[in-house]
């Protein structure tokens, strides 16, 4: 029998060690299932994670890697305030949306004014305003009412697309496009890109994304309310008797969850999407959730997490060109990597024992 | 002597860095009741373990019957004859009587004829319990009663009791010892646990003394005295807390009139609570767990507001100030359970410390923690408080229950409160920290704080208080000068025996 026993301590070793193993293990797994589906399981390895890194064409692929990996960070970093605390924001794709939709409207107002030092700044403070609200709705009904915010977060996000869809084909739509859905394209519009430098993905959003890393490491390793949002989380009485207030810690949350979900919508509208289209969202807001947790709610893990899943998901779109492997492998091949990593990442909390079991 | 029932022979087990028992070997009759002894990290709670087959002994071995005893899990102990009531009732409150226990039985026989057996087994143990009614709704009295009834239902040999009396009144108490002094006269044996020393001289036959794993004396209780017995476990002199009887002096606190409902689902509301706390007072409230200790402490300590008017510090309300906010008033609390109230068992020791010293410590510049001087505090608490840990960076839970007390205590003392409310103090602590927690609580009051010290040892309260109140179903009675007493008067106090009638009578009807 084997049997897994508490250790006193969380693992050092394998608190760190886990993430390896499990992409370690993620490869075996990927290895064997490419070859039964008859293509090199090495060369599939390699064009998912040395390709886009190191390969030929890597100049078109590394700023991929920023363009897909800063939404998902900025995302991810402040659900996981929300996570440690035990506190469920499953509605960063509709945060992210409206975000887009206030950033832009703004951006779109202002067309064709030439100030950039004031109309960028606008359309950040109006996309973090847009995610911020959108998320206060749950928090306010959470609080007030004691509603679940993960069902009322969630459904917002069905609100936010229906929205979406409303303001590409009406209030946003280009006056001069047409007829045809959608609105300018704002990364055109030189005072409202979001683009630092296009050519290497560079664009604000990375630059938030990477300033929110550091703030959110500051916050947890030294400010007395990351300690309160890990309390909260850990000992809910532990934290009440300390002082902790759980409404104030909802609202400040879901607010700074949803304040960067909009911030990172409105970096990817004006900058690599361009335009408010129908389709503009494409699901970060649920893959940052994996994000979070492959990261392991730590501000550096998921950093790395983010970069990891975006260069799977690059990796695989060069694997499905040019092996011809089906996108349902390299999702399975995705999936793989986060079912090993929360399943190895039970030895930091506990330990294997093999036990000679007398039992039937 | 006839031959024993249950031998134990050279039983060591070792976990890693320390050695919980070791070479333990004693024997348990059939029909007596058979005492074990020793401080918090004996290896009491591992040996009671391993018989009931929670724990794997290293080497060792053990014989019931005569023949030899290895259980492999608590089902082949239970099988062959061994019950333990444990010192946390394991029940669901939602659930009534018969429906809990028939969840920890094998073969549960239809409900009808199991409510049956509770009733006679009840009945015959002298243990009256209405088998209908939710357990949410029962006293700890009644409810450990379930727990027993449980056990007893299995006709065990040998039944383990884990410090019984700590949930009871006195009158319940000797109701308790009936029960077992009429299961012994049938022929089971008990291995009864418990840091009560006169209880033990009261009831035991037999006591086998654990130190640090080993087995270092045994002795009969009825010709030890209390003493003597104390002396065996901690290896040296026993220190006995003393105080200059002083002057109380202004009055700190005033509840007045304090009411509140409690959070809890099947918590007591406190009603019309009224005293009044002095400098330098020791204020001991006793009780029956259950009747409303929690909310008393989380209403003082800030966890539940209350109305106007009800809790005053200094002449200033603060029935609806925070807890940090009181803490800087001086306002400080210890509730009663550590891991997840009092303390973040996953946290670090450090990490604990800031948790309620951050205001009165300075710990915290602008909403940054400083995190060297949280970890100097900690450390402070540990040496002071004598915490047994390699380090302030070990996480609260790799803590023994009794050394995270002492943690606790020691971190609300040390911030030189002015108002100090304590629950269960030395709950599970030895008998030796227990005195030192108990010095320090009388050091604290000494230099003119009060202090309310809620606790269901009433030992304790006689030894330490000044006043004594009793806390029953959420009322609080006058306090009376602690000193001149008596057992009686105090059990009257706390509700006497009056809820085992109520069942009796609901029980016959």
């Amino acid at each position: 029998m084997i049997l897994l026993e508490k250790r006193p301590q969380p693992s050092q070793f394998w608190s760190y060690g886990a993430p390896i193993v499990a992409v370690i293990l993620t490869m075996i797994f990927g290895a064997a299932l490419f070859a039964t589906l008859g293509k090199p399981p090495v060369e599939a390895l390699s064009k998912i994670f040395w390709e886009p890194l190191f390969g030929e064409f890597n100049f078109f692929y590394l700023p991929q890697l920023l363009i897909k990996g800063a939404p998902l960070v900025a995302i991810a970093l402040g659900l996981s305030l929300g996570f440690k605390a035990g506190i469920w924001n499953i509605g960063a794709e509709g945060q992210y949306i409206i975000g887009a939709l206030c950033g832009a409207a703004v951006g779109l107002a202002l067309y064709p004014m030439e100030a950039r030092w004031l109309v960028l700044p606008a359309m950040l403070i109006a996309g973090a305003f847009g995610g911020f609200a959108w998320a206060m709705i749950p928090g306010i009904l959470r609080v007030k009412f004691n509603t679940n915010e993960i069902l009322v977060s969630l459904m917002l996000v069905y609100v936010a697309e229906q929205l979406l869809a409303a303001m590409a084909l009406g209030a946003l739509k280009n006056p001069e496009g047409m007829g045809f859905p959608g609105s300018r394209n704002l990364s055109q519009y030189a005072s409202a890109s979001s683009w630092i430098d296009q050519g290497n993905g560079m664009h604000w959003g990375v630059v938030i994304a990477l300033i929110a890393v550091i703030f959110a490491y500051i916050l947890f390793t030294r400010h007395i309310l990351g300690f309160q949002i890990k309390l909260a989380g850990q000992a809910p009485r532990a934290a009440a008797f300390s002082g902790v207030n759980p409404a104030r810690l909802v609202l400040f949350c879901l607010g700074t969850s949803g304040a960067l979900a909009g911030v990172a919508g409105l970096t990817e509208v004006s900058g690599p999407a361009g335009v408010v289209s129908i389709d503009f969202n494409v699901g970060y807001g649920f893959t940052a959730i994996i994000v979070a947790f492959l990261g392991r709610l730590h501000p550096v893990g998921i950093l790395m997490a983010g970069t990891l899943m975006a260069l799977t998901y690059i990796g695989g779109d060069v694997a499905q060109s040019s092996l011809g492997l089906p996108k349902a492998a390299i999702q399975v091949f995705q999936g793989t990597l986060l079912f090993s990593l929360l399943g190895i990442d039970v030895l930091t909390n506990y330990r294997v024992r093999m036990k000679r079991g007398a039992t039937a | 002597m006839t031959e024993p029932l249950m031998k134990l022979e050279g039983l060591t087990k070792a976990y890693p860095g320390v050695v919980a028992n070791s070479d333990v070997s004693f024997n348990i009759q059939a029909g007596e009741v058979h005492a074990l002894l020793g401080e918090n990290g004996a290896g009491k709670s591992t040996l009671v373990k391993t018989i009931y087959g929670l724990v794997k002994p290293d080497t060792g071995t053990m014989t019931l019957d005569g023949k030899p005893f290895t259980p492999a899990e608590p089902r082949a102990a239970r099988a062959a004859g061994i019950a333990m009531v444990f010192q946390h009732f394991s029940l669901f409150e939602a659930l009534d009587v018969a429906e809990n226990v028939a969840l920890g039985m094998e073969n549960p026989p239809p409900m009808k004829d199991l409510a049956q057996r509770i009733k006679e087994v009840s009945e015959t143990y002298g243990l009256p319990l209405n088998p209908s009614r939710i357990v949410g709704d029962l006293s700890a009295g009644e409810r450990q009663r379930v727990e027993i009834i449980r056990c007893l239902l299995q006709d065990p040999k040998v039944l383990i009791m884990d410090e019984p009396t700590s949930v009871l009144t006195p009158q319940e108490v000797e109701i308790l010892f009936e029960t077992l002094r009429k299961l012994k006269s049938e022929g089971t044996a008990i291995l009864y646990i418990s840091h009560k020393l006169e209880e033990i001289r009261a009831l035991c036959d037999h006591a086998t003394v654990l130190r640090l794993g080993e087995v270092v004396g045994t002795c009969d209780p009825r010709e030890t005295s209390a003493r003597e017995m104390a002396e065996l476990m901690v290896g040296g002199t026993l220190h006995v807390p003393e105080r200059e009887v002083g002057e109380s002096g202004e009055t700190l606190m005033q509840i007045s009139g304090l009411s509140a409902p409690s959070p809890a689902e099947y918590g007591t509301s406190l009603k019309d609570i009224t005293l009044d706390i002095r400098a330098g007072d020791v204020i001991g409230i006793g009780g029956v767990a259950g009747n409303g200790q929690d909310e008393l402490l989380g209403a003082l300590s800030g966890e539940i507001k209350v109305g106007e008017g009800q809790v005053a510090f200094m002449g200033q309300d603060i029935g609806q100030l925070a807890p940090d906010a009181r803490r800087s008033l001086g306002i400080c609390a210890a509730p009663e359970e550590r891991m997840g109230h009092a303390a973040a068992p996953d946290m670090s020791l450090t990490e604990n410390a800031a948790l309620t010293g951050r205001k009165r410590k300075d710990l915290a510049k602008n909403g940054f923690i400083d995190w060297n001087k949280t970890r100097n505090f900690a450390e402070i608490i540990i040496e002071r408080f004598d915490v047994r840990t390699p380090g302030a960076g070990n996480a609260a839970r790799s803590l023994s229950g009794g050394n995270l007390q002492k943690f606790v205590i020691g971190r609300e003392i040390l911030q030189d409160p002015k108002i100090l409310i304590v629950n269960q103090p030395t709950w599970g602590v030895d008998a030796s920290a227990a005195a030192a927690i108990r010095q320090a609580l009388l050091d604290l009051a000494a230099k003119g704080a009060g202090v309310i010290v809620i606790s269901q040892d009433l030992d304790e309260l006689m030894e330490i208080s000044d006043q004594f109140a009793a806390l029953n179903e959420g009322r609080l009675s006058k306090p009376r000068p602690a000193q001149g007493l008596t057992v009686e008067e105090i059990g009257l106090m706390l509700g006497g025996a009056h809820d085992m009638e109520v069942a009796h009578v609901e029980a016959v009807t």
